[in-house]
């Protein structure tokens, strides 16, 4: 198959960046857009011009390294899917694919398609965890999980921290991501005692990072590559309620 | 310099409690003193880091994705295994050490699988606490389910994202201790040296990989927590960034590294495609729990699978070894799967897989409980192959997946050289020649949470450290170095892309040193390994400047450590005339094909020492004894 790219070059934060069009043959269907990326940057370097930088790492769906904006989509057209999973097959041979970087003022850019996500790793900081030390734990079975709240509670814990959901939202929030987050601990009795500190710092933390706030579109739940579903969201704001309005704190 | 691996007196179920009370402790008000330098966030460098800082001490903590998340271990899936006995199916520690020493084919240290094994119900207790949403049985206790090379349940696992759970579990912990301010994060961090100071590890050198900058940073200790080096063969269920670079600059600076021919092979990854392709992926062990192997019994068949009667399929696992049937270990597993080829049996386009069916499964307990348990997995492949496990059964062929070798450590995880620790799969401690399933998960926490708080405390209440600044002449030598080896690759302006060289290492690797080895093969490996090294900082392409985001550069600096590190994988896997666990002598088998350990002459680990590129490394041997569990050939049938 053959194909058109055109992709987002960016030297640095600083530079102003384009779209390039370049033409990569020889790509078979079973490839991934990041092998398709691997094959062009061999020949850039082979030309001695600098190849595409871009994110990745495993390959399989599950680091949440990968983020291309392909054809408009994060992740691209393909439900649940990571950049590094979207196969070749899905476009038509001939096709111009367009390549950007994820959209938001909490990811600057770092290089070409490469962001900044350590905003997430902040908000995380900011209350995403258990406050328990090693070597303090009862065993496990003294804290019983109903298995449909485990189930849920697993649902939500799926995400990969990839930042499709910022990228895909009109107002780049972090909604979708912090809920699953806040969810995930929220339904486990383990993340009962810190339930209403975490909602309220967690939350405090995104604003501070300049995420934008939830308008109901949805967008983010449609990029999800895990399916996280946008009535987290709800929960993240029934849990921010009963923090600040129930609690006698 | 004799090795000394400095295990514990006494009986070994108490050797580790006599030992935490011998080691002696830090003043909790002086540990905020010490400055401990983690490289590496996967499940051991988070869990060490996390732990490390409740304690009190300062820590610092590199690595090389954008967040600390991201570590490999996050594509851990099957399941984490535990001496818990939930199942009250006939589990103990007992039993877990004797299944881990067998299952490693009697290549591992008894004291350490010992202890693992103690320490593994502490590792479930401690996960769930942090919240990690384990499997749960509907009374609300958890699941377990069977993984290969043990006849009890003791696998713990959430889905098919064990690792990513019990990671995001630890990266939590670490997240807690980062928002105190007692653990500084430092990620895309690349570690280039090793400073030793006064004949102890004292900092590290690494490249900032935003800027290109070279960074120095000075500690009381440093814990290499950097992973395995299996992409030293191209093609492995590896992440892109997984790579040898860390020890191997360690090894460099005078630590031993052990056993680095014992790699293993998996028997279930989704076979390779094409030319182009990037990587394998793993389908987890925990498929063998329902799913049945099996190829045409007639080489000549090649009618679609579900036209394949019965009485036509070979199920050769359940056949050549009924009690273990699909649950053999992973190298028995992968090495029928490859007689089956090399019979002419195997299926799929390229000849160069097996079934892995699951309609009797389906049939037996429903597609939703099959969805339920590997759903994740299902589509996967399905996402990989356009083909719909439910209906057709998947194809696998084996794959390079994890490397039992590493740095030598001693009990208390320090290399030969002091204050340098290694922890998880970077170091070469407890699988022997094999590793079984669900262990890695389970040793790299082991490393992080319950073992390095303590063996760290007693190294650092007795060494005499000066003060010693980041301003030193060993961090500015340190740190020229590493400039100087990145403007000499910048400079070279040659026609292979560092992707080439690692493909065509990775074929040699695979070809000659891979699910089975002879002398012949490796020695012309051997041959081959310096030339290719020679032409490679002669003629490789690559652009940019080392002071930028420079992908193509960090590729090629993995890719020539992987170009010297070789030749010492080839070089053990050439001494060790016995064939165990993962490393297959084509020369040493039995007459049914089983691997034939040499006890007599090679029950050690080979702790090789560094003399040089391309100069004979120095061999040193850690005689293993069994005192426990008594040596006999592995038996799964
Ligand atoms: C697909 C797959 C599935 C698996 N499933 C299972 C399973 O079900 N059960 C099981 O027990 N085991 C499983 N394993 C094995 C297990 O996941 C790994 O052995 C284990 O997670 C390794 O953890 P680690 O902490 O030692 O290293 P990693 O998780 O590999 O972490 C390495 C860290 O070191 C950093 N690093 C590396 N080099 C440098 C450098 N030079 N400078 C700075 N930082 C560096 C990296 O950035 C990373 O943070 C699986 C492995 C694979 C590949
Ligand atoms: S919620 Fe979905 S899109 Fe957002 S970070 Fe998590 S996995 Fe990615
Ligand atoms: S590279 Fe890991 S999720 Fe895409």
């Amino acid at each position: 198959m053959k194909f058109f790219l055109e992709v987002w070059r960016q030297k640095n934060a600083q530079s102003q960046g384009g779209l390039v069009r370049y033409e990569v043959v020889g790509i078979s269907p079973e490839m991934s857009i990041l092998e398709t990326l691997d094959v062009l940057n061999e020949q850039l370097l082979e030309k001695g011009e600098e190849p595409i930088a871009f994110d990745s790492d495993c390959r399989e769906g599950i680091c949440g390294m990968c983020s291309l904006v392909i054809n408009g989509y994060p992740h691209g057209p393909e439900k649940a899917s990571t950049s590094c999973e979207l196969r070749m097959r899905h476009f038509q041979d001939g096709q111009t694919i367009i390549i950007e970087p994820f959209r938001a003022k909490a990811f600057p850019i770092v290089r070409d398609l490469v962001v900044d996500r350590s905003a997430f790793d902040r908000v995380v900081a900011a209350g995403g965890f258990v406050s328990v030390n090693t070597g303090n734990a009862p065993d496990a079975n003294c804290i019983l999980v109903p298995k449909d709240v485990a189930d849920k509670a697993m649902d939500a814990a799926a995400c990969i921290g990839c930042g499709a959901c910022v990228a895909a939202c009109p107002n780049a929030a972090a909604m979708l991501f912090v809920a699953a987050k806040i969810s995930h601990l929220a339904l486990m009795p383990q993340g009962a005692p810190e339930r209403d500190a975490r909602v309220i710092n967690m939350r405090a933390q995104m604003d501070k990072e300049g995420f934008g706030h939830c308008a109901n579109e949805y967008a983010c739940e449609a990029a999800c590559p895990k399916e996280i579903k946008v009535s987290n969201i709800a929960k993240l704001n029934r849990e921010f309620l009963r923090a600040v309005v129930c609690s006698d704190k | 310099m004799t090795l000394d691996s400095k295990i514990p007196a006494g009986p070994i179920q108490e050797k580790w409690d006599r030992h935490r009370f011998d080691l002696k402790l830090v003043n909790p008000a002086n540990k905020r003193k010490f400055e401990i330098l983690i490289v590496g966030t996967g499940l051991a460098g988070a869990s060490a880091a996390a732990s490390l800082a409740e304690l009190g001490y300062n820590v610092k903590v590199f690595c090389l994705q954008d967040s600390p998340r991201r570590a490999h271990s996050i594509a851990a899936q099957g399941g984490i295994n535990a001496a818990k006995n939930y199942p009250n199916d006939g589990d103990s520690i007992w039993r877990l050490f004797y299944d881990t020493v067998k299952g490693g084919d009697f290549r591992a240290r008894e004291a350490n699988v010992y202890r693992l094994a103690q320490i593994s119900s502490h590792i479930i207790d401690h996960s769930a606490a942090l919240g990690v949403p384990f499997a749960r049985e509907y009374g609300g206790t958890l699941a377990n389910r069977s993984f290969g090379g043990a006849q009890v349940s003791r696998t713990f696992y959430a889905r098919g994202q064990t690792g990513q759970q019990l990671l995001l579990g630890a990266y939590s912990a670490l997240m807690r201790q980062v928002g105190k301010g007692s653990v500084q994060m430092f990620p895309r961090r690349e570690m280039m040296d090793l400073i030793v100071s006064q004949g102890a590890a004292r900092g590290i050198v690494c490249r900032n990989l935003v800027t290109g900058e070279m960074e120095s940073y000075s500690g009381d200790a440093v814990l290499l927590c950097t992973g395995g080096y299996g992409n030293v063969f191209y093609l492995s269920t590896n992440a892109a960034s997984c790579n040898v670079g860390a020890t191997w600059r360690a090894h460099k600076k005078g630590a031993y590294f052990a056993n680095p021919c014992f790699t293993q092979i998996h028997p279930t990854c989704v076979p390779v495609s094409g030319s182009h392709q990037s990587k394998l992926t793993l389908m987890s062990e925990s498929l063998r729990n329902d799913g049945r192997v099996w190829v045409p019994k007639n080489p000549q068949d090649k009618r679609s699978p579900e036209q394949i009667p019965e009485e036509d399929r070979d199920y050769y696992l359940e056949r050549r070894y009924p009690s273990f049937g699909n649950l053999v270990p992973r190298d028995v597993a992968s090495r029928a799967a490859k007689a089956m080829i090399d019979e002419g049996r195997g299926v799929g386009p390229t000849g160069l897989s097996v079934y892995l069916d699951f309609s009797d499964a389906i049939k037996r307990a429903g597609e939703s409980a099959i969805r339920e348990k590997y759903g994740n997995l299902f589509d996967m492949y399905h996402h990989i192959t356009d083909e719909n496990p439910y209906r057709v059964p998947m194809r696998i062929y084996p794959a390079v997946h994890y490397t039992m070798g590493g740095l030598w450590v001693d009990y208390n995880l320090m290399t030969t050289i002091p204050g340098l620790f290694c922890l998880g799969e970077a170091n070469f401690s407890d699988h022997g020649a094999n590793r079984l399933g669900a262990s890695a998960l389970m040793q790299g926490l082991a490393d992080g949470y319950f073992v390095i708080p303590y063996t760290l405390g007693g190294y650092l209440a007795q060494a005499k450290l000066p003060k010693l600044s980041s301003s030193a002449p060993e961090f500015k030598e340190a740190e020229n170095l590493a400039s100087e080896k990145i403007k000499k690759l910048l400079s070279i302006k040659g026609k292979k892309t560092a992707s080439d060289y690692h493909k065509h290492l990775g074929k040699l690797m695979w070809d000659y040193c891979g699910m089975a080895r002879n002398a012949k093969g490796l020695k012309n490996l051997l041959s081959q390994i310096p030339e290719m090294r020679e032409e490679f900082w002669k003629n490789l392409a690559l652009t940019g400047s080392g002071e930028e985001l420079n992908q193509a550069l960090e590729k090629a600096g993995r890719v020539a450590d992987y170009l010297e590190f070789a030749e010492l994988l080839a070089k053990d896997a050439l001494h060790r005339e016995e064939s165990c666990g993962g490393h297959f002598r084509e020369e040493y088998q039995t007459p049914d094909g089983e691997a034939k350990r040499d006890d007599e002459k090679f029950s050690y680990a080979a702790a090789w020492e560094f003399k040089g590129v391309g100069r004979e490394p120095a061999l040193h041997k850690e005689p293993l004894s069994f005192e426990s569990v008594h040596l006999a050939q592995r038996n799964y049938q």
